[in-house]
């Protein structure tokens, strides 16, 4: 730690406490006490968003990354070509097909409204976990591949020699050390797919880019609703980062 | 040979972001007929496009029609972007602090659309429980926040035309939103699933006193000229004459 | 000449119709949105490399106080999402820079959507791209460089002759995802309401409510651009890696 703060250091945090200080006496922050309720409601939007399409995603992933690196033809074409459309359109375009798109489709079929699911397919965060989950399911999908490429085979080798099963084999060697290799990256896709999550609240998701528009469009006030709402993912990024740190220290132990 | 490359682009750069002189119109980049939207070859068609061809050239200014996210435009005009707003923007009081608006060149009411198997009507007791949409940065949003907010579900989009489609798709019982450009969707093959419901209680503080041009504070010289164009094509029948093209009555509403 | 294909798929004719090149189809207007989301993409590319350059100088070679400052930039438009970025420049970077201009006495600057658009993705990209630069130059052995200084190359003769050509093919595979990004980027603009291809799709859908057909012929766009890119850098890469050892 005394290694940070050396002399120009802590001339530069000064500056920049003195930046935040004269920020908030400047600036207007009066809107704050009124939106803090919807704020925190967006918050944690984002944030069970953010964690269930990285949870789901993944769990996509891992068949995918499986499925290129040592499927058969039938299993590996598919996946890869899911893969490079996903990876080669934006996620923007993606969430507006997934939810406009499907809801263009909806007065064809007026039976839907009558089902079961008429209430969940009504409301539009369901649309958002499908896109976002198969947004990251197709980046990590890639991620995961090269992971399992890169295991040595040395190692599934000696499984097969130890009489392990191809199941055992996978889930006690082949997955984890394919997704040790795979962590540091994965970090930075998690980090990634937080920088997405804005995007669903242009399909009316209230997450807390939403409601720091809403802020900004009942009270006009242009920047100060942006500064914080960069400092909340300047946040959320710090403890992603932090969280995966920690992982990385758990599960890398005795690799090389 | 890299040396013109790069003052090349330099001075293509730079012309882009030339001082220039003519009065930049910032219309919404979304489409919202009657009044504004996109054709098939990107030009913008529509009854406000030519009403701002028409005053433009009754106060002799030479505009330039420039489209802007409708939900960073008035940020776009205090920024100095765009030098007008003739976008269909209400004259509200909370506008007045940031913005100043010209004399209004039209007023229509505010009604809400809904599905025609549901019973309801504009009041928020006959919307109680149920789901609208409307779209952000309008009257209409700070509307229904005001008073439907309480007992309804609200849902906000970006444009109107997608709180249609959410509308036929079925997923939002009613919108609120101007009664010419819902009387357009109406007409649609979409429009088919829904109906008028009713015209909601009129709020002046909130749904305005019409809509008007808005320039940047201050900026009083442009606003004298957009009212003495809007004086000038009332009083010699041009806004009759574009108007009949699309409406039955006259929106003037004043 | 597709009738068999417009018989088995009524829905087909129809879509097809409303993508034709010339009016009334909006397959035009989709073509001019992507040339533009191209140009913006190929611009703000441009100018992340020469800042990515500058960054990555800054930051092997640069002052401690330059190597804050970097990594204080570095952070926060890789922990920031790129819509509130864009927003925050768009908006307070030309209201800054005016009033900066109006502080100098000049008259205020009218910057067009286009330079905004490639200035705002060009700052976002150069972050990304010090990174993957400094990457690339850290790679790039010892022993060579203290090899050209012992020749008595001046350190721009250094950079030109051995730091660039030796990093250029470690860094591609890095620059390449750099362009993908910048490529999807640009659809992000379409919520500040620059014509490109995405806010042109949205519009072309709202017009006639053909949602699906035009999202998913914009999809076939960008796929289109993307699986090009990639052939190009994939060639870029193996003429750069001639003579090196096979990875």
């Amino acid at each position: 730690m005394r290694a940070f703060w050396q002399p120009h250091r802590i001339v530069l945090v000064a500056l920049a406490l003195g930046l935040a200080v004269w920020a908030a006496l400047t600036m207007r922050w009066g809107w704050i006490p009124r939106y803090a309720p919807l704020a925190l409601e967006g918050m944690w939007r984002t944030i069970w968003l953010l964690g269930l399409s990285v949870g789901i995603g993944f769990a996509l992933a891992v068949p995918l990354g499986l499925a290129q690196a040592a499927g058969p033809w039938w299993l590996a074409a598919p996946a890869r070509a899911f893969c490079t459309v996903i990876r080669g359109t934006p996620l923007l375009l993606q969430i507006w097909l997934v939810y406009y798109g499907l809801g263009s489709l909806f007065p064809q079929y007026p039976w839907i409204r009558q089902s079961e699911l008429w209430p969940i397919l009504r409301q539009a965060w369901p649309y958002a976990l499908v896109a976002l989950s198969l947004s990251f399911a197709g980046y990590e999908g890639e991620v995961m591949r090269g992971a399992f490429k890169s295991v040595p085979a040395g190692q599934l080798t000696a499984a097969r020699a130890f009489g392990f099963s191809r199941v055992a084999t996978f889930r006690r060697v082949w997955l984890p050390q394919g997704l040790a290799r795979a962590l540091p990256t994965l970090g930075g896709e998690t980090i990634l797919q937080l920088k997405a999550t804005p995007l669903v609240a242009t399909i009316t998701v209230i997450e807390i880019y939403a409601v720091a528009s809403r802020v900004r469009q009942d009270t006009f006030i242009i920047y100060e609703p942006l500064l914080l709402l960069a400092l909340a993912y300047l946040a959320l990024a710090g403890v992603i980062a932090l969280g995966f740190r920690w992982l990385e220290r758990r599960m890398v132990r005795g690799l090389h | 040979m890299k040396k013109l490359v790069l003052t090349a682009s330099a001075l293509a750069l730079l012309a882009g972001t030339a001082m220039a002189d003519p009065v930049r119109v910032g219309i919404a980049a979304e489409p919202y007929p009657p009044f504004a939207s996109p054709d098939a070859a990107g030009n913008w068609v529509g009854w406000e496009v030519e009403i701002i061809e028409a005053v433009c050239a009754a106060a002799e200014l030479e505009c330039e029609i420039t489209p802007t996210a409708w939900d960073g435009i008035i940020p776009a005009l205090v920024s100095g972007r765009i030098d007008a707003i003739m976008a269909s923007m209400s004259i509200t009081e909370d506008r007045l602090q940031t913005i100043d608006f010209s004399d209004p060149y039209y007023n229509t009411p505010t009604v809400i659309v809904g599905q025609r198997d549901i019973q309801m009507d504009a009041t928020p007791e006959g919307l109680a429980g149920r789901v609208i949409g409307v779209q952000v940065s309008t009257i209409h949003q700070t509307y229904a926040q005001t008073y439907f907010e309480a007992a309804s579900e609200l849902r906000t989009y970006q444009t109107q035309d997608e709180a249609n489609q959410d509308l036929a798709a079925g997923r939002i019982d009613a919108t609120q939103a101007d009664s010419l450009a819902l009387d357009e969707f109406l007409a649609t093959e979409a429009g088919a699933c829904c109906e008028v419901k009713g015209v909601v209680a009129m709020d002046e503080s909130i749904l305005g006193l019409g809509v008007g041009v808005g320039v940047r504070k201050g900026d009083d010289a442009l606003r004298e000229a957009f009212n003495r164009g809007i004086a000038a094509i009332l009083a010699d029948g041009t806004y009759d004459r574009i108007s009949a093209g699309y409406f039955a009555t006259s929106i003037y509403g004043q | 000449m597709l009738d068999w294909l417009f018989a088995g798929w009524p829905g087909l004719q129809a879509s097809a119709a409303l993508l034709a090149l010339e009016p009334p189809g909006w397959g035009g207007n989709l073509l001019r949105g992507a040339a533009n989301s191209l140009i913006i993409a190929l611009g703000a590319f441009g100018l992340g490399l020469v800042i990515g350059t500058a960054g990555a100088l800054g930051k092997l070679g640069g002052g401690p106080v330059t190597r804050d400052l970097l990594a204080v930039y570095t952070t926060i438009v890789r922990a920031v999402p790129e819509l509130i970025l864009i927003l925050l420049l768009y908006y307070a970077g030309t209201d800054l820079l005016n009033q900066v201009l109006r502080l100098m006495g000049q008259r205020p600057v009218e910057i067009s959507g286009l330079a905004a658009g490639i200035g705002v993705l060009g700052v976002v990209q150069g972050a990304y791209a010090t990174e993957v630069l400094r990457g690339a130059i850290q790679a790039v052995p010892r022993g060579q460089i203290e090899a050209a200084r012992a020749f008595g190359m001046g350190p721009l003769q250094v950079f030109r002759r051995v730091t660039l050509p030796a990093m250029l093919p470690l860094a591609l595979p890095g620059l390449s995802n750099l362009w993908l990004i910048a490529t999807k980027d640009t659809a992000l603009l379409a919520i500040v309401g620059f014509s490109e291809l995405t806010l042109e799709t949205r519009q072309a859908a709202g017009s006639t409510r053909a949602y699906f057909t035009f999202f998913l012929a914009a999809g076939a766009i960008y796929l289109v651009m993307t699986l090009v890119s990639g052939r190009v850098f994939g060639w870029i890469e193996a003429r750069y890696r001639r003579g090196q050892a096979r990875a």
